[in-house]
């Protein structure tokens, strides 16, 4: 039973017709999600005792960051699944993956470049864990730049499938060493809000604001899912009844 | 210039590629994967011997690179001391990347990497002695160069074995990162700029790790940790880098 | 030497959005040699490639002595010789040396059998020098030689006697010729017929 789920995931029309399907079911609560995180973050919590108002970029920011991660870590999977398998929805799947990461990651930096200028006076800082979304950023590019540089759609997605499960491997080891590095020279983190715990209203919107985030995700890799889907799929048949009908 | 050590290199090249062991029969039998591993080191290094000029380019290129920073800081050799770790770390991975892209470049294009993939052996085995024969054609040398760029920017003289061996284990593991990207981007022409940003990245944790015991080495500070957290990336570099590099190689044949 | 056969089912095998192979099916057993032939872009190189195990096929399945040959790739891949369209010689080293590298990373070489197949394939007067300085003609016949060393049971030829004259024609047709002897089995790709050395090989066509 629960094989022939598996393959009729691999199936793309099959796949094309679900995610049109299940794409309203993730946008709307996604909207919903934000929408509320936004107006408990930025209007209803207390500010900060150190940072005053400065922390509510936090709400932005921290999703960004988070969603940078899950992305690379489902692009990965999605790769690895295609790689042994050899199923070619999973590499559409890590092939749309990548911008929205990417886009996350970037959305991240300058969240954090925002955050950090009134707090350190500058817009960047060598900050671990800036540093460590920076190189997270490369490893998107290079993972986009590898997939344009092979014309051959199967070798790009293959090859790009292997660079993302090394990637996978080594973010956590350059995620350690950038720590590592940082820790040396003692350089404070204006990351982590001033109170150890912070009180339930902060909290909150905060963890709205992750699920309306990963929701967005979905619904966005749902929507390139399908144009990617329909890229690689042109020259088949079952095309032209979709367009058609 | 004769880079140091290339009379060593070159015996342990004809020891290496003497011939297999005559036998009476030339029977069938497959041969040993270690046997198949030393023929491909030895092949390697046979052929980078032919065509001496293409060994000392990485060299040159290091050379330059260390000449950059008195040029653009300063001749003070109190400031040049804080900056040669930087000097020859940037160096080493610069020029350990411009001799990745002859790693598998020929190969593909005679023919040969094709028949190594059809060969029976395993291919894994067969990417380490290349990368083997990379690192002791460029890695090597570089670390053997290493000193005297450090003591030209203002390094002590007891720093030097820390500094070799830092960057000797450091460039294992460059060579072995350096050779999943080159496998990943062969048959991409002018790869050279997406070769450094898909492996810059993955290099990170040694570059930091090496500068840091290099810096140690100079400021005469224990350098034991950061020598073993490189040494731990190096070993999980050869375990894992073989296999992704065989891996990128049959995508690239197929 | 004893030989299992070779068996092709049903192969199906896109490149990009072409439907190259399209459910191509034969049996070769031991002794038999199958002559592959078609226009430009039939797919002759693409059905070697994917018997040899270099390109993975949509549909279908490749068996060797019954088994298929995904389930040990690396054994059945031992078992075979594969000659591309371009000889596999480095430019750098003699053809001795090439057939020393590339034999004897597959199997242990005596030097007395590399110097027979090197006459025998008349490189005795050529094959110390490097391969950089060799004719077209010339390599090709250091690759034959280095074919007949490796002692594989199944041979995969991409077009054999490109660049060789009459007398290195006959030659092909010769090796082959003791190879189904032998009773090995041989696969190849050509535009023209194989030499009359061969006799009356099986044939197969691949439309456009």
């Amino acid at each position: 039973m629960t094989w022939t789920w598996f393959h009729r995931l691999a199936s793309p029309p099959y796949v094309y017709a679900l995610a049109a399907r299940l794409t309203p079911w993730f946008a709307w609560p996604a909207a919903l999600c934000i929408l509320a995180g936004l107006y408990g973050g930025l209007v209803l919590a207390p500010p900060d005792y150190q940072q005053g108002d400065g922390f509510r970029i936090l709400y932005v920011h921290a999703p960004s960051a988070w969603m940078s991660l899950m992305v690379y870590m489902t692009m990965a999977i999605a790769a690895a699944v295609g790689l042994i398998w050899r199923i070619k929805v999973a590499h559409a799947v890590a092939a749309s993956c990548a911008p929205i990461g990417a886009s996350f990651t970037f959305a991240a930096l300058v969240t954090g470049a925002l955050w950090g200028e009134p707090m350190w006076g500058t817009y960047w800082e060598w900050d671990p864990r800036l540093t460590s979304e920076l190189v997270l950023l490369f490893l998107y590019l290079g993972y986009m730049g590898l997939r344009a540089g092979i014309e051959d759609t199967q070798r790009a997605d293959r090859a790009s499938a292997v660079l993302a499960v090394v990637g996978v491997v080594n973010v956590p080891i350059i995620h350690y060493s950038v720590t590592w590095w940082n820790s040396l020279h003692q350089a404070p983190s204006v990351m982590r809000l001033a109170k150890p715990a912070m009180p339930l209203a902060m909290v909150v919107p905060l963890l709205l604001m992750l699920l309306g985030f990963t929701l967005f995700f979905v619904a966005l890799l749902l929507v390139r899912l399908r144009g990617e889907v329909l890229a690689r799929e042109r020259a088949a048949s079952w095309i032209r009844e979709v367009v058609s009908a | 210039m004769n880079p140091p050590g290339s009379t060593a290199l070159s015996a342990l090249a004809s020891a290496a590629s003497a011939a297999p062991p005559l036998s009476a029969a030339s029977g069938t039998e497959r041969a040993a994967v270690l046997e198949a591993a030393r023929l491909a080191l030895a092949r390697d290094l046979t052929l980078a011997f032919r065509r001496r000029s293409q060994l000392v380019q990485p060299l040159a290129f290091f050379a330059m690179v260390a000449v950059l920073f008195p040029l653009t800081i300063s001749p003070e050799l109190a400031r040049l001391r804080e900056a040669a770790p930087a000097a020859v770390w940037a160096g080493a991975l610069l020029a350990s990347l411009l001799a990745l892209e002859f790693l598998f470049r020929d190969d593909a294009h005679d023919g040969t990497l094709e028949q190594y993939a059809l060969s029976g052996q395993s291919l894994t085995w067969l990417m380490f002695a290349k990368t083997a024969a990379h690192w002791l054609l460029t890695g090597l040398p570089l670390a053997l160069m290493a000193p005297l760029v450090a003591v030209s920017l203002g390094a002590p003289g007891a720093s030097l074995p820390g500094i070799i061996a830092s960057v000797a284990v450091g460039s294992v593991a460059l060579s072995l990162i350096g050779s999943i990207g080159a496998a990943l981007t062969l048959g991409i022409k002018r790869s050279g700029a997406l070769l450094a940003l898909l492996v810059l990245p993955l290099s990170l944790p040694v570059l930091i790790y090496g500068a840091r015991a290099t810096q140690l080495a100079i400021s005469g500070g224990p350098l034991l940790a950061p020598l073993e957290l490189l040494a731990a990336v190096a070993v999980l570099g050869i375990t894992l880098a073989p296999l992704a590099a065989a891996a990128a190689v049959r995508i690239s044949l197929e | 030497m004893p030989s299992e056969g070779l068996e092709v089912e049903n192969l199906h095998l896109w490149r990009g959005e072409r439907h190259v192979l399209r459910g191509v099916c034969f049996s070769l057993t031991g002794g038999e040699c199958l002559q592959v032939t078609g226009p430009n872009g039939s797919g002759k190189t693409t059905l070697l490639r994917a018997v040899c195990g270099l390109l993975y096929p949509e549909e279908g399945r490749v068996l060797w002595g019954g088994r298929n040959v995904r389930s040990d790739l690396r054994a059945f891949q031992g078992s075979l010789a594969y000659l591309g369209h371009e000889p596999p010689l480095k430019a750098d080293l003699s053809a001795r040396e090439n057939l020393r590298y590339w034999i004897g990373v597959r199997r242990r070489l005596n030097a007395a059998a590399l110097d027979a197949a090197l006459e025998r394939v008349g490189a005795g007067a050529w094959c110390d020098r490097l391969v950089r300085t060799l004719s077209a003609g010339q390599r090709r016949r250091a690759a034959l030689a280095g074919l007949a060393l490796l002692m594989a049971p199944l041979w995969l030829l991409d077009e054999p006697t490109t660049n060789l004259d009459t007398e290195g024609q006959q030659l092909v047709g010769t090796l082959i010729a003791e190879q189904l002897a032998r009773g090995g089995l041989v696969l190849a790709a050509v535009h023209h017929q194989l030499p009359a050395a061969v006799r009356e090989p099986r044939q197969l066509e691949l439309a456009a």
